[in-house]
């Protein structure tokens, strides 16, 4: 369903060609929201890295005499129940959110791309087994997944990366069998064969630059996805111990003084919004820039 | 005979992020009733584009139709809305369209039934029983077997030639004035090709319509087109009848493409020359003639020169040509 | 179809089992002795070890694993789901309760997000470019980038303490009172319903936009159609096959709100019940939601696969 109208086709053909580079980069900063996403991520990236530098405070200091402050020029934005400041300490929270988007995905992508491969460079019974086996992780929401895996490995943030890694497994699983099922039908893989070069190495030679475009737009989605479910966790109290800092943690902590002190949950949820936000909007650039057919796929 | 469609001067643009492309450039045309014309070109050459403008199904953005008249029973076609009551009578009901693709060009989900009878419903306001039994003629007439029965199934259960005779009965239905076929048989392979061309005259006689077919394939249209426009980079370079374009064909580009055509009627083995160079850019366009640099008769005027209007040449027949040169 | 949907059946019924048993066996290697949760700190010091050894006989953990799971499918099928370990209450009895809440709250923010996302999917498609388009599009990137626990608390706070307009807490059963119900259903269903029905609207147009760039769309256009005529007869039933995928994937992601939005607003449906009974490491409990949760999700995948049928017929007739 993605062939275009003739029209179109025709005049793209007797435009004059573009640097594929440039013309990537002319669409994605073409879009004002995709570069404030970029922006964002940028900014996020560098506050992860220098959140000592940044942070007005420390973030883990109990001063038990500057005990929910209300927001005021020497605490931006107050402190807590134990006297800490809440801009420091959502500074300090960047640094949990990426770092257990960026693992998470990483496991995600590594263990759900090998699976894939396996299964559709095997085909047969592997192949049944596996996606069965996918089947059964996409029966749950990824949240009650992520919920029984750190149950089963104890808390903490290690245990989280693992269990949303293991959450978001599927799409890169069916994203890697699909190519390799697709190229395995072609013509140049058998012609791979003739000459004499290993069947899988010339399969990955061909499958890997194809699955690149969806697979970076899938990596920058499940950034935002990995975020939101981290968050969603350390708000049910999984994940991070006390002192850490992490946003969905800082919600539910502030939920207690709600009417009191609204900033304490209101602040860090922002955060966790504008950084969902820049990932999704990067992501939906990146597809536009790549590869316009992706659009409605992903 | 009585002029049936007049196109004067259309102008045709997209308006594309790598600039704005002149897809159709000052063309101006005329239809007789009953005739069959033939506009031929490249891909790209805007020949499509100019069929779909007539039926103002450009979309927009990033299309648009910035200049021109269409002259079609006495009215200026494009002074109706797009989609406004006027045009859609006009559309399927006065001028029906066949298209390239029959894989794409029939929807998916929906029975054939339901869409033949639709354009029944609406321009002959017939009831349901009755278009359906319409509709199966139509699909008899056009040589689908067994009609009654196969109306009630999905495109998908059809072969692409078959796809383009549903297409065809599907344009006929209402009694349409002109019927435009667009690269009808280009997806098809020869032998249907040559079917559906035959099928599609004789049922446009049938009718009392006129034809139009836009075609690349100048060897398509010499048995069955009265007169020709040849079209190069978005205007018209050469018109006249079939026997004065193949006979003497005088426009540089017609010339090239005929010596492309193999012919059946040649005693020696004539070889086929290609035309050399590549197909036009068609943004930032010099404002010379755009078949210049893959022209072997170019002179100084041409590269000075704008492009020329269309001249009519000696002789008391239609014979238009755009070029300086005397070939 | 027919043997398609049995062959369907057949292998959604065997991802249950694996479902299941991976849950079972992830359960049994928890760290931790639920027997010893069960009896509590103070209890633990004055019970013996032969009196531990009797109370895991009592719920079965003696037994070699498989025959645990074993027993607990055949309990299963004759609607026998275990016992609670830390509330000794049945567990069936327990989802009986707690699901119908779940459901509720669900199936409302389940129909909110269809009823608005797709019409409003289709108006930004129709309207592309237009004002409308940019707000809704606008609005629809934010509704899924934001968290559901935290847009609770953010409604809690203004509609609930600040206005107090609507309740803040709790759950009641429609039956029980219909007004309070509603009232009380307000804040969670549109919470729950948010990521949904921002995904669904973003879905439906860029899905129609797909459709309406094809073929067969311009030739609906070149028979004279009305525009309505158009979108309604053409592009919709094309439209509307990619919307039926999302909203199956919707069921499950429901679950997984519902388990954030529970815990915001204290409403004691399935979701609280699984937060509670993994903290507790109550395994029967786990066991039987995981099992509920896992039936309902393939279940609509099964519904979602029919209804692919019914709209694509390429698929019919395969």
């Amino acid at each position: 369903m993605t062939e275009q109208t003739t029209t179109t086709v025709e005049f793209s053909e007797m435009l004059p060609s573009v640097n594929p580079y440039v013309r990537f980069l002319k669409v994605f900063f073409g879009r004002k929201v995709v570069t404030f996403g970029f922006i964002i991520i940028v900014g996020l990236l560098f506050s992860a890295l220098f959140a000592p530098q940044l942070a007005p405070y420390d973030p883990y200091e109990i001063d038990l005499d500057k005990t929910l402050l209300k927001p005021n020029w020497e605490h931006l934005l107050g402190t807590d129940a134990l006297g800490r400041d809440t801009l420091s300490r959502i500074v300090y929270g960047t640094r949990t959110s990426l770092m257990v988007g960026f693992i998470a995905i990483a496991i995600a992508s590594s263990v759900g791309m090998t699976l894939g491969l396996l299964a559709g460079y095997f085909g047969g019974l592997v192949n049944m087994v596996i996606m069965r086996l996918i089947d059964a992780l996409m029966a749950f929401p990824i949240i009650l997944k992520a919920l029984i895996i750190s149950a089963l490995l104890g808390g903490g943030l290690k245990n989280v990366m693992i269990a949303l890694g293991v959450g978001l497994i599927s799409v890169y699983a069916r994203l890697m069998c699909g190519q390799v099922l697709s190229v395995r039908e072609n013509d140049y893989v058998m012609a791979g064969q003739v000459i004499g070069a290993s069947n899988l190495r010339v399969m990955l030679r061909h499958v890997l630059p194809n699955c690149f475009p969806p697979l970076i737009v899938m990596l920058t989605l499940n950034m935002g996805a990995a975020i939101l479910a981290e968050a969603g966790l350390s708000f049910l109290g999984i994940g991070i111990e006390a002192p850490g800092a992490a946003w969905g943690s800082m919600v539910a902590d502030g939920y207690q003084y709600l009417l009191t002190h609204p900033v304490l949950s209101f602040a860090p949820g922002f955060a966790i919004m504008l950084v969902v936000l820049a990932f999704n909007l990067v992501g939906d650039g990146l597809r536009d820039a790549l590869d316009p057919r992706l659009r409605g796929m992903i | 005979m009585a002029v049936l469609l007049e196109v004067k001067n259309l102008k045709t643009q997209f308006y594309t992020d790598r600039g704005l492309v002149k897809a159709v450039d000052g063309v101006s045309y005329h239809i007789d009733e009953k005739e069959t014309i033939a506009i031929v070109g490249e891909s790209g050459c805007g020949k499509s584009v100019s069929q779909l403008s007539i039926m103002q199904l450009i979309q927009s953005p990033p299309g648009k139709i910035v200049d021109g008249t269409i002259l079609f029973e006495g009215r200026d076609l494009l002074e109706y809305e797009a989609n406004g009551d006027e045009m859609r009578s006009i559309r399927g009901g006065k001028i029906a369209i066949v298209f390239q693709e029959p894989m794409t060009s029939l929807n998916p989900v929906l029975t054939l039934e339901r869409q033949m009878t639709e354009s029944l419903k609406i321009h002959l306001g017939m009831e349901k029983e009755e278009a359906r039994t319409r509709a199966s003629e139509l699909l008899s007439a056009v040589g689908i077997p067994d009609a009654e029965k196969r109306i009630d199934d999905y495109p998908h259960q059809y072969s692409g030639g078959m796809r383009q005779r549903v297409m065809i009965a599907m344009a006929l239905s209402c009694n349409p004035k002109i019927l435009i076929a667009d690269e009808p048989t280009t997806a098809l392979d020869v032998t249907t090709q040559a079917q559906l061309l035959e099928l599609m005259t004789d049922m446009v006689a049938r009718f009392k319509a006129s034809l139009v077919i836009v075609t690349h394939n100048l060897g398509v249209v010499a048995r069955y087109a009265q007169r020709l426009y040849v079209m190069y980079a978005g205007r018209i370079v050469e018109s006249g009848t079939s026997k004065e374009i193949f006979g003497t064909p005088r426009h540089p580009y017609t010339i090239a493409l005929l010596a492309c055509v193999p012919r059946l009627d040649e005693e020696d083995d004539r070889k086929l020359v290609p035309i050399t160079g590549m197909p036009p850019n068609l943004i930032n366009m010099a404002p010379v003639c755009a078949f210049l640099p893959r022209c072997p008769y170019s002179t100084e005027k041409c590269r000075q020169e704008p492009w020329p209007d269309l001249r009519k040449l000696d002789g008391d027949g239609q014979h238009y040509v755009s070029c300086y040169v005397d070939t | 179809m027919g043997a398609y949907i049995i062959r369907r059946l057949i292998q959604a019924f065997f991802v249950l089992l694996i479902v299941t048993f991976l849950i079972f066996i992830a359960m049994r290697a928890l760290p931790g002795d639920p027997i010893l949760i069960f009896l509590g700190e103070a209890e633990t010091e004055s019970t013996t070890e032969e009196q531990l050894q009797e109370l895991r006989k009592e719920f079965g953990l003696d037994k070699p694993i498989m025959v645990q799971y074993a027993n607990w499918v055949i309990g299963v099928t004759r609607g026998d789901f275990g016992e609670s370990i830390s509330y000794g209450d049945d567990v069936l009895t327990m989802i009986a309760e707690s699901l119908p809440i779940t459901l509720h709250i669900g199936s409302l923010a389940f129909i909110l997000s269809a009823v608005l996302g797709i019409p409003a999917g289709i108006i930004c498609a129709i309207r592309r470019g237009g004002n409308i388009d940019a707000s809704v599009t606008l609005t629809a990137n934010l509704g899924i980038c934001v968290p559901v626990f935290w847009l609770g608390i953010l409604f809690i706070y203004f509609f609930g303490l600040k206005l107090q307009w609507l309740p803040i807490q709790g759950y009641t059963s429609p039956f029980d009172d219909f007004w309070l119900s509603f009232r009380k259903s307000i804040m969670p269903v549109f919470c729950l319903s948010v990521f949904t029905l921002a995904s669904t609207t973003r879905q439906t147009r860029s899905s129609m936009l797909e459709v309406i760039r094809q073929d067969y769309i311009r030739t609906a256009w070149s028979k004279g159609l009305k525009e309505r005529e158009v979108i309604a007869r053409h592009v919709l039933k094309n439209g509307l096959i990619p919307i039926v995928t999302l909203k199956g994937f919707h069921v499950r992601l429901l679950f997984g709100g519902s388990v954030l939005v529970e815990t915001v607003f204290n409403i004691p449906g399935m979701g609280r019940l699984a937060v509670d009974a993994i903290f507790n490491q109550d395994y029967p409990i786990v066991q039987g939601v995981a099992l509920m949760t896992a039936l309902i999700v393939v279940l609509a995948n099964l519904l979602v696969d029919i209804s692919y049928g019914w709209l694509d017929p390429r698929i019919r007739y395969q």
